[in-house]
């Protein structure tokens, strides 16, 4: 669970670090607290993993990265998690996982996000995939993305301390 | 609560990146460090003045070439939760809808994909009832079905495709 202050520290940062000389100073007077309590905080979430990382987060398609496909496997419940381990680790698959099916309408239960420069070098990488899953998909898609509609990352809600 | 990136076209031309901007967001793609003036110090390993780094980061967030710079929250490890959530959005009414998703705060995502279900995003909440309470509101408020896909396993996350 999140303390008031951590809730304090991600709605301060959620958008952005300050661009400025001193960004943690700005912060801590942001929030009336010591700067050396903002930098040990932080420390401390990467620690924890309550933050991934600190830097720069590109658009992928104003970097050259296109081709945005999400491969979706319907794969045998016996072994999807074995596979999905091994799909997981080919390097041009960023994000694996698996999901629920919702039947009938989406038959899928391995989701693997791949990108790519073009759709052909997708559809290599889907083909990869493919041969690496092999008789235990028994049918897959691959659902190009055709526009970002938003990319904001996490927002807490309002300024209330609720859920 | 203003997003920087503005929604982006993706069949956008890729213009050849800056030599100097492709290093920083290599460089700067996470170990910010947490020193009282960590642009200087980040900048100081790449030959780079602390207000150049500063200018170039600007820049980019402005260009739409970086969609934030700052600490990426791994909200589940506070209790909380990213949900993926589709839906199967008629033609004609899929700019209404999709203002109708994004107006949520906890929209952190939100993609167009080539498919019958041709809107996916991803809810970030402090806590899996929150996520599904967000999916029950935009269900009443447009009237279609939200699909949800949790997470089962995690594979592999974390992309960091060469600049």
């Amino acid at each position: 669970m999140l303390n008031a202050f951590d809730r304090q520290l991600i709605h301060a940062t959620q958008a952005g670090l300050p661009l400025v000389s001193r960004p943690y100073d700005a912060l801590a007077q942001q929030l009336g607290v010591d700067a050396v309590l903002v930098r040990e905080r932080l420390q401390g979430m990467l620690h924890e993993g309550l933050i991934r990382r600190i830097g720069a987060v590109p658009n992928h398609y104003r970097l050259g990265y296109s081709a945005n496909g999400m491969t979706v496997w319907d794969v045998d419940d016996a072994r999807v998690d074995e596979l999905g381990e091994k799909v997981g680790a080919l390097d041009f698959v960023s994000h694996c996982y698996r999901r629920p099916r919702a039947l009938p309408d989406w038959p899928y239960n391995l989701f693997a996000m791949v990108h790519g420069h073009t759709r052909a070098e997708v559809e290599r990488q889907a083909l990869q995939i493919h041969c690496l899953l092999a008789e235990a998909s028994r049918r897959h898609e691959i659902l190009y993305s055709s526009r970002i509609l938003k990319k904001t990352g996490l927002r807490l809600p309002g300024t209330t301390d609720g859920q | 609560m203003k997003a920087r990136a503005t929604p982006s076209d993706m069949v956008m031309t890729h213009n050849s990146i800056d030599p100097v901007d492709a290093m920083l967001i290599h460089r700067l793609h996470g170990d910010f460090p947490l020193s009282e003036q960590p642009f200087r110090e980040a900048g100081e390993q790449l030959g780079l003045a602390e207000d150049e780094v500063i200018a170039r980061l600007q820049r980019m967030l402005d260009d739409g070439l970086l969609t934030r710079f700052g600490p990426l929250f791994q909200i589940e490890r506070a209790g909380g939760q990213f949900l993926l959530a589709a839906m199967q959005v008629p033609e004609e009414r899929f700019d209404v809808v999709a203002a109708l998703v994004n107006a949520h705060d906890e929209v952190a995502h939100n993609y167009r994909r080539e498919h019958t279900f041709n809107m996916w995003f991803v809810l970030g909440c402090t806590s899996a009832d929150a996520a599904r309470a967000v999916c029950d509101r935009i269900e009443s408020e447009t009237g279609l079905k939200v699909y949800a896909f949790p997470k089962e396993k995690e594979f592999f996350v974390e992309l960091r495709l060469p600049v």
